[in-house]
């Protein structure tokens, strides 16, 4: 198809009549049906504008305003992945799943079936394989009202990944999704994850971005995560993008009776990178952990907006955002806290604090709590400042120049979140990738974001922060 | 002469709080500076160390042949400058070890010496430790954070053992120790006591020198330094009490 901007709701509403039949090619009854009400509320209200609430302080039409190309059914005949991405973890031992310019990888071959029972493979195909498993889900988590990115991502998506785990199973090794964009054109992606995790089950999953050269992208990616009783999932999502690129990535999680969720999202490098982390408590007893560390410079933004639904007594929450905003940097943090009337024993705190290193960066920072049970524990704060002065003072008075001063601060700060990553090597990669990424070295790479540390090229520091 | 402070006036916020001071500190020197509240001990001590909030209005400080005064903080730290704080900093997520290694390695640059290895940095580590009896936990936690007073103190005599800098200005070290920790920290710092270095307390009892016994004592007052003697001017104020010096001071 031909390239064309997106910035009218009218386009992608005569996109979606056109292409209907290739997108649903796929479809059950029941998610055609549900394009077609996707479709119908994003016409409604099209695509947000400054009047809206949760985009007053982002500019969304402006990133489209650019000649995108949408593709509807998988245009990269015989691609070899292993030349575009080869997988070169020496530490991180993960099931890894590739996709390439929004499309995934290895969409020929059949589902992977663990001997666990896990499923893992493209949505496309557990459409035709595990009909019911998609169907029972998909769509029932995520909200397409007041959500247009989601609506017109339910309407288009064709493709993504699928992850079943069964009741009673650990998945002994982090599945790793990456998305990988390389291509000449400038890329419209919409992509579609759908993961089960089953009763008393356990998964760790990493969910990368990455652009491979200069061209603008723009990922509009819903994952939808659903949690049966006793569950636990740590989720990692992990952003280098270039600053032409444009990721909207919302997750909604569904967390049953006593399940544990560990959301992390690190945002290296983007254009625009915007992470919604619906978090719905629907049991009592669930425990969700929501962090995220954002690093930017230039005139990139990040928005966080997290929503964490109470719907049940005897749950807890805990909100933890940190950024560092250089040269002309935005971020936005909205952080919405729901504690419905039947939800007493609640405890929720939320935290964003930031490091504004100019007088030109900026960050809009919002806490909302709306609390109708009584019997509840709540808090939440936010900062802005700078790098504290007498920290300086004590720093440099033992010799340590301004730059490595403020560099050692600087990654104190980001310490705390990087310190929530539960898997070691993981955490060992992003504290590289973070200390390497304060000292303006981390662009773009020629390998996923996790990859960029070749074992026989270490990253070197004027600092040795390593431990000793 | 290791330090030569001459006719030294500085200010805050355009409040003059040193008037004309005057010291010199030779090497192998222990000096201690006494003085009541608000007389301008820790703003002398934070000028010579660099604290940019402070204007020096007139006068200069000479280290080793070199004014410090046009020196940025961490280069007078490099020429040999340390500061003990009266209260140290915490600085969460920032390690002890990590910090004192970049410390000693760019103090090592500015001399051009090369990096210390890791393991020669861990046995010097062990070492000072010893020094201040601090247990081996401290220094894997963050800098100052969740310290105890005494700690923190130590924590400051670590440091300066770890440096090995050739004037130390200790800022009211005593202040906040039980007398244990008063104890270990006095130990530590006549242990570093040498003929190439100098040190500078600066309190305002006594019972520190009981332990780190100087051998000149000056009496800071409104900005200038009122008297100098031997140890036995420190004793002579514990007996009399500031107010003797307040009313030579009148009298005059």
């Amino acid at each position: 198809m031909t390239a064309t901007t997106l910035n009218h709701a009218e386009t992608f509403d005569q996109l979606f009549k056109e292409k209907l039949p290739v997108i649903s090619r796929n479809d059950l009854a029941s998610l055609t049906r549900l394009r077609n009400e996707a479709i119908a509320l994003f016409n409604q209200n099209g695509l947000p504008g400054s009047a809206d609430e949760k985009w007053r302080n982002t500019d969304i039409t402006r990133r489209l305003d650019l000649d995108y190309t949408m593709h509807h059914e998988d245009f990269q005949s015989n691609l070899d992945v292993e030349k575009i991405f080869a997988c070169e973890v020496p530490d991180l031992d993960t099931f890894l799943i590739t996709m390439v310019n929004g499309w995934y990888a290895y969409r020929n071959s059949a589902l992977r079936i663990l001997p666990s029972g896990t499923i893992i493979g493209s949505l496309g195909r557990a459409l035709r394989e595990a009909p019911e498993l998609v169907e029972a889900h998909l769509g029932k988590v995520a909200r397409m009202h007041n959500n247009p990115f989601v609506a017109l991502n339910t309407a288009f998506a064709s493709d993504g990944v699928f992850i079943y785990v069964p009741d009673n199973t650990v998945v002994t090794k982090p599945i790793q999704m990456v998305n990988v964009v390389d291509h000449h054109e400038n890329l419209f992606m919409q992509t579609r994850n759908l993961v089960i995790v089953g009763k008393n089950s356990r998964l760790e999953l990493v969910h990368c971005d990455d652009s491979h050269n200069h061209t603008a992208g723009f990922t509009n990616t819903v994952t939808e995560i659903v949690m049966g009783d006793n569950a636990s999932v740590d989720y990692y999502k992990m952003q280098n993008i270039n600053d032409q690129s444009t990721v909207l990535h919302s997750a909604w999680f569904h967390l049953g009776r006593d399940a544990r969720l560990n959301s992390h999202a690190i945002s290296l490098n983007g254009g625009l990178i915007r992470n919604e982390s619906v978090v719905t408590l629907s049991q009592p007893g669930a425990d969700a952990n929501v962090y995220g560390l954002y690093l930017m410079d230039k005139k990139q933004q990040t928005d966080n907006l997290v929503f964490v639904d109470h719907a049940a007594p005897n749950c807890t929450s805990s909100e933890l955002f940190k950024g560092i905003l250089d040269d002309y940097a935005r971020a936005v943090f909205n952080g919405h806290i729901l504690v419905r009337p039947d939800a007493q024993q609640t405890a929720a705190y939320q935290s964003n604090r930031n490091i504004l290193l100019t007088d030109k960066a900026r960050v809009n920072t919002q806490p909302f709590l709306e609390i109708y049970a009584d019997d509840v524990k709540c808090s939440h704060g936010a900062t802005v400042g700078q790098l504290d002065a007498e920290a300086m003072f004590y720093l440099r008075s033992r010799g340590i120049g301004e730059e490595n001063a403020r560099m050692l601060l600087m990654y104190a700060f980001a310490a705390e979140v990087i310190g929530k990553i539960g898997i070691e090597n993981l955490r060992d990669r992003i504290d590289d990738l973070v200390k390497k990424r304060l000292r303006g070295e981390l662009s773009i790479c020629d390998q996923c974001v996790l990859h960029c540390s070749k074992p026989d090229q270490p990253i070197t520091f004027d600092i040795d922060m390593s431990k000793i | 002469m290791l330090l030569h402070i001459n006719d030294l006036h500085a200010s805050i916020n355009g409040k003059e709080i040193l008037k004309g001071v005057n010291l010199e500190v030779n090497a192998g020197e222990v000096h201690a500076i006494m003085g009541p509240n608000g007389t301008g001990k820790s703003t002398l001590a934070s000028v010579i160390a660099g604290r940019e909030v402070f204007e020096v209005t007139q006068g200069d400080v000479v280290f080793k042949g070199k004014s410090l005064l046009d020196m940025p903080v961490e280069q007078r730290a490099r020429e040999g400058i340390f500061l003990g704080f009266q209260y140290p900093v915490e600085i969460p997520g920032v390690s002890i070890t990590n910090f004192m290694r970049t410390a000693l390695n760019e103090i090592r640059k500015y001399r051009g010496l090369e990096p210390l290895s890791g393991a020669a940095f861990l046995a010097r580590m062990e070492e000072k430790k010893k020094l201040v009896e601090i247990q081996s936990k401290l220094t894997n936690r963050s800098v100052n954070e969740g310290f105890s007073g005494g700690e923190k103190k130590k924590n400051e005599i670590f440091q300066m053992a770890m440096l090995e800098p050739t004037l130390s200005i200790l800022d009211e070290t005593d202040s906040g120790l039980d007398i244990d920790a008063l104890r270990i920290v006095a130990n530590g710092v006549n242990a570093l006591r040498s003929t190439d270095n100098a040190i500078v307390v600066i309190t305002h009892y006594q019972r520190l020198l009981d332990y780190i016994v100087p051998d000149i004592v000056h009496v800071l007052y409104e900005g200038r330094i009122v008297k100098t003697g031997g140890k036995e001017l420190a004793l002579e104020l514990e007996e009399k009490g500031y107010e003797w010096i307040k009313k030579e001071m009148e009298g005059r």
